[in-house]
C-alpha cells in the first residue's frame, strides 16, 4: 500500500478504487459479527466458497465477510447484492440450492426466505423487512457493505473524506464549532454535549490525549462491539478528526478483552491506516502527527467510568476518583484528556461530511441524530436497531422488534443497563431521548433495551442487577460498597418470602443514600433499578411482602401452578410432559396438579394450548 | 495441584522488553499475555514481573487481584464461560449453568482435576441476540439449550485426546 500525501492524491486513489468496482457484480454479504459467528457463519462461508468453485462461479461472485448486520436473531445472515435478496438462518445445507438457483439463475428460493412473525408473510428483499424498514441506519448502515479488514471498502463508501476536509478545508475551531452546532451528545450514557467537551479540551495547554471508551460493560448492550468489529475505520476517523480539532498527538482505545474479534479488527485497521498515511507522522501531507494505541481492559465494569478508565490506562487498578477537576483538564497522566465512546466517535465523520445543519435536523429538540439500541430479551426480532432520537418505544418494540413473542404481553422495558430503570407498558408511547428517559426514571445509558413480558418478576430483576453491581463495585466508597450489599440482602429476602412491610421504605431510603452520597456515576445510579421498579411495580413488591406471592411466577416458593377446570380440555399433554408425574386426570376430564410433587418447572404452563394452567 | 509449573521467565523478560518496552502502563496487558500462555498467573511470575519493572510486588498483586481477567489459581485447558448478562439471564442462562455443573462435575469457579475444563460465569459478552451463550476459549456457542451442552463439551474433550 502506498502512502497518500495530499487531499488530491486521496481523491484520485478513491476514484481508482471506484472505477475498478462493478456495481452490478454479484456480491454475497455474509455477516461475520459475533452473534452470527456463534451460529456458524464460518461453516457457511467455507461451504459457499466451495460450492461457487464447483459451479465455476468463483471469479464472478465476490463473497464478503462483513461486520454485524444487526438482525442477530436470524443469524447467520446472507444478503445477495445488488438485488438485496435476504436469506436468514443460513446453514451449509442450504448453500448448494441457493448458489444454483439464486446466483446462477436469479431465482429466489422461497422456502429459505424470511417469514415476518407479525404478518406471517415471506419477504424477499432486505429493505422490505419491517425490522430494517423502520430504521435509519446512518452509523450502522455501512456494516453490511464493507469488509472490516479492507480499508479500500471503507474508502469506497466515502471513508476518510471527512478527515481530509478537517485537515485541509477547515480550521480546528471550525471542526469544534461544527460538532457543537450538530448537537451531538455522548452516546456512552451521560449525554454530555460532545462539542462543549472538545472545546474545553482544545483550550487546554500542553500534551493532550484523545481516548475512545470501548469498555462496553453494560450487559445487554453490544453496539460498540459491532461497530468496532464491523466498521473500525469509522471509529478511527472520528478519533483522528477529534485529535485535529483538539490538538492531540496521541490517542488510546480502551477495549474490553472479552471482545477478541474487535481487538483483532482494530489492530488490522490501525496498521492499514498507518500504511496509507491516515495515522502516524505527517497525516496526508498536512504536517499533523497523531497515532493510536490499543489498550485491552482487564475486565472490570467500573472501568467504563472516565476516571477509572484513565487509571486503568496508566496501569493501575481502575478505581474512580472524585471529579473536582474534570478529565478534560486533568485526566490520563494528569494531562487534558478527551474521552468519548465508540458510537460517539463513529458519528463524527458523518457530521463533518454532511454538515451540522443536516445532523441537527434529525432527532428531537435537545437530542440530535440517531441512536443505536440493542433490542434484546422477550422480543420477536432481537438485534441492533438504529433510529432517530425521539422514536417511540412502541415503534422500536412493536414495529421493528415485532412485539413480544409466544402470545405473551409486554410488561416493561429496561433501558440503560444496570444503572438504568424499568419503563412500564403504560409509557410505551414515550419518545426515546435523553430527557424523556430521565423523566421516566431511567437513562439512555449505552442503549441496551431489554424487553420483558409478564413472566419477568420485577423484584427478581432488581435483585439480579444489585447482584451484578455489588460484584462490580470497586469498593472505595461506603454508600456503594455497603449500600448495595444491604439492598441485595433485603431484595433476596423479599424474593424468598421473608420480606417485611418496612423493607420497602428501607429500600427507598438506601437508594437515596446511594444516589446522593456515592463517589462516582456508577454508585450514584446503582439504585435506579430498585427505584424505578418500586415506582412502577410497587404492587408486585407488596404481593411478595404481604401475600408472600410472586405474581410473575418466578420466585421459587412464592407461587404455584393450578389447572383451571373450566379451561382444561383433558388433552393430557401436560401430564405426559410433567417430569415429576405431578399431574393426574382422565382423558377429556379436567386435570389436577399434586402440589406436593410439583417442582414449579413451568413445563405444563409452557405446553398447555388452552391457557388452562394458571399461576396462583 | 500445588506443584509449581515450569515458567519460561526469559520469555517473559523478552515480552516485557520488546513488546511493552518496560512500560509500567502496559502492566495489565503484560499480565494478559502471560495468562494467555499459562491460562493463569503462576506464583513465581508476579515477583519476577515486579522486579523486572522495578515496582513493588504489592502493585502488581493489586492489579492481578482487581481485574477479572486474572487468576492466581491454575485453570483448565478450556475455559468455559457462561454468559449471565441480562439478555441471557432472561433466556435461561441459569439452566445452562446447572447443565454444565452436571456435565463437568464442577461448580462455578472450579477446574476439573485433569486440568481440562474451568467453569466460569461472565457478565455479557455482547452476543445478546443469540442467548443463552457460552464461550469455550475463543469459540462462541449461541442459541443453546441444556440438551446441546453435551455435544459442545464432547467436541473439546475428544479434540484433545
Amino acid at each position: 500500500m502506498k502512502k497518500i500525501r495530499s487531499q488530491t492524491e486521496l481523491s484520485a486513489y478513491v476514484e481508482r478504487i471506484k472505477a475498478h468496482r462493478d456495481p452490478e457484480r454479484t456480491m454475497i454479504s455474509l455477516c461475520g459479527g459475533s452473534g452470527c459467528g456463534a451460529y456458524g457463519t464460518g461453516r457457511v462461508k467455507a461451504s459457499l466458497e466451495q460450492e461457487l468453485s464447483a459451479q465455476g462461479l468463483a471469479d464472478k461472485v465476490e463473497v464478503k465477510l462483513t461486520g454485524c448486520h444487526g438482525f442477530c436473531e436470524k443469524g447467520p445472515i446472507m444478503v445477495i447484492h445488488p438485488s438485496g435478496v435476504f436469506y436468514p438462518q443460513m446453514t451449509e445445507e442450504r448453500v448448494p440450492e441457493i448458489v444454483d438457483k439464486t446466483i446462477q439463475n436469479g431465482e429466489v428460493v422461497h422456502r429459505f426466505l424470511f417469514k415476518d412473525p407479525v404478518s406471517k408473510k415471506k419477504i424477499t428483499y432486505e429493505k422490505d423487512i419491517p425490522f430494517y424498514k423502520h430504521q435509519q441506519r446512518l452509523v450502522l448502515g455501512n456494516n453490511g457493505m464493507i469488509s472490516p479488514t479492507n480499508i479500500e471498502d471503507y474508502l469506497a463508501v466515502g471513508g476518510y473524506e471527512a478527515l481530509a476536509r478537517a485537515l485541509f478545508d477547515m480550521s480546528p475551531t471550525d471542526v469544534v464549532d461544527e460538532i457543537k452546532a450538530s448537537g451531538l451528545r455522548g452516546r456512552g450514557g451521560g449525554g454530555f454535549p460532545t462539542g462543549i467537551k472538545w472545546e474545553t479540551c482544545r483550550r487546554q495547554e500542553g500534551e493532550k490525549y484523545v481516548i475512545c471508551n470501548a469498555d462496553e460493560g453494560d450487559p445487554g448492550a453490544y453496539m460498540d462491539r459491532s461497530l468496532l468489529e464491523g466498521n473500525p475505520h469509522s471509529v478511527l476517523e472520528g478519533m483522528i478528526i477529534g485529535a485535529v480539532a483538539m490538538g492531540s498527538q496521541a490517542g488510546y482505545i480502551y477495549v474490553r478483552n472479552e471482545y477478541p474479534l474487535a481487538v483483532e479488527n482494530l489492530e488490522v485497521a490501525i496498521q492499514q491506516a498507518r500504511e496509507m498515511g491516515f495515522l502516524g507522522e505527517d497525516i496526508l501531507g498536512s504536517g499533523f502527527d497523531f497515532d493510536i494505541l490499543i489498550s485491552r481492559g482487564g475486565g472490570a465494569f467500573v472501568c467504563g467510568e472516565s476516571t477509572a478508565l484513565m487509571a486503568s490506562l496508566e496501569g493501575k487498578p481502575g478505581r474512580p476518583r472524585a471529579k473536582y477537576i474534570h478529565t478534560v483538564e486533568k485526566g490520563f497522566r494528569d494531562c487534558p484528556s478527551n474521552l468519548n465512546n465508540v458510537e460517539t466517535w463513529s458519528n463524527v465523520p458523518m457530521i463533518i461530511n454532511k454538515g451540522a445543519d443536516w445532523y441537527a435536523s434529525i432527532g428531537t429538540e435537545k437530542s440530535k441524530g440517531t441512536k443505536i439500541f440493542s433490542l434484546v430479551g422477550k422480543v420477536a426480532n432481537t438485534g441492533l436497531v438504529e433510529v432517530p432520537m425521539g422514536t417511540t418505544l412502541r415503534t422500536i418494540i412493536d414495529d421493528i422488534g415485532g412485539g413480544v413473542p409466544n402470545k405473551r404481553t409486554f410488561k416493561a422495558v429496561q433501558t440503560g443497563g444496570p444503572s438504568g430503570g424499568c419503563i412500564p407498558e403504560r409509557l410505551i408511547d414515550l419518545p426515546v431521548d435523553y430527557e424523556r428517559l430521565a423523566e421516566a426514571g431511567s437513562i439512555m445509558g449505552s442503549g441496551g433495551m431489554i424487553v420483558m413480558d409478564e413472566r419477568t418478576c420485577m423484584v427478581d430483576l432488581a435483585r439480579y442487577f444489585m447482584e451484578f453491581l455489588l460484584e462490580e463495585s470497586c469498593g472505595q466508597c461506603v454508600p456503594c460498597r455497603e449500600g448495595l450489599k444491604r439492598l441485595l440482602q433485603i431484595l433476596t429476602g423479599i424474593c424468598q418470602g421473608n420480606g417485611r412491610e418496612k423493607d420497602l421504605s428501607l429500600l427507598e431510603e438506601l437508594s437515596f443514600t446511594l444516589r446522593d452520597f456515592s463517589l462516582c456515576g456508577l454508585g450514584k445510579t446503582a439504585a435506579n433499578p430498585v427505584m424505578s421498579t418500586l415506582r412502577y411495580f410497587r404492587d408486585e413488591y407488596e404481593a411478595h411482602v404481604k401475600e408472600k406471592r410472586c405474581p410473575a411466577g418466578v420466585c421459587p416458593g412464592l407461587f404455584r401452578y393450578e389447572i383451571d377446570a373450566g379451561l382444561c380440555t383433558g388433552c393430557q399433554l401436560c401430564a405426559l410432559k410433567c417430569p415429576t408425574e405431578a399431574i393426574s386426570g382422565q382423558k377429556k376430564e379436567p386435570h389436577m396438579i399434586d402440589q406436593e410433587k410439583c417442582i414449579t418447572c413451568g413445563t405444563c404452563y409452557e405446553r398447555c394450548k388452552f391457557d388452562a394452567v394458571v399461576i396462583k | 495441584m500445588d506443584k509449581e509449573i515450569d515458567v519460561n521467565l526469559a520469555k517473559i523478560d523478552t515480552l516485557i522488553e520488546k513488546k511493552y518496552k518496560n512500560n509500567i502502563e502496559f502492566l495489565v496487558m503484560i499480565l494478559q499475555d502471560i495468562t494467555r500462555s499459562y491460562n493463569y498467573i503462576p506464583p513465581q511470575v508476579l515477583p519476577h514481573v515486579a522486579r523486572k519493572l522495578g515496582v513493588p510486588l504489592s502493585k502488581v498483586f493489586s492489579l492481578a487481584t482487581f481485574y477479572k481477567a486474572f487468576s492466581l489459581e491454575p485453570r483448565g485447558k478450556y475455559v468455559v464461560s457462561v454468559c449471565t448478562g441480562t439478555a441471557c439471564h432472561v433466556r435461561g442462562a441459569r439452566n445452562i449453568m446447572s447443565g454444565l455443573h452436571n456435565v463437568l462435575k464442577i461448580k462455578e469457579g472450579e477446574t476439573t482435576d485433569d486440568l481440562m475444563f474451568t467453569l466460569e460465569s461472565v457478565r455479557c459478552m455482547g452476543c445478546c441476540a443469540s442467548g443463552p451463550v457460552i464461550r469455550v476459549n475463543n469459540d462462541t456457542h449461541g442459541g443453546l439449550d441444556p440438551d446441546r451442552i453435551i455435544p459442545v463439551i464432547s467436541q473439546y474433550r475428544e479434540g484433545s485426546s
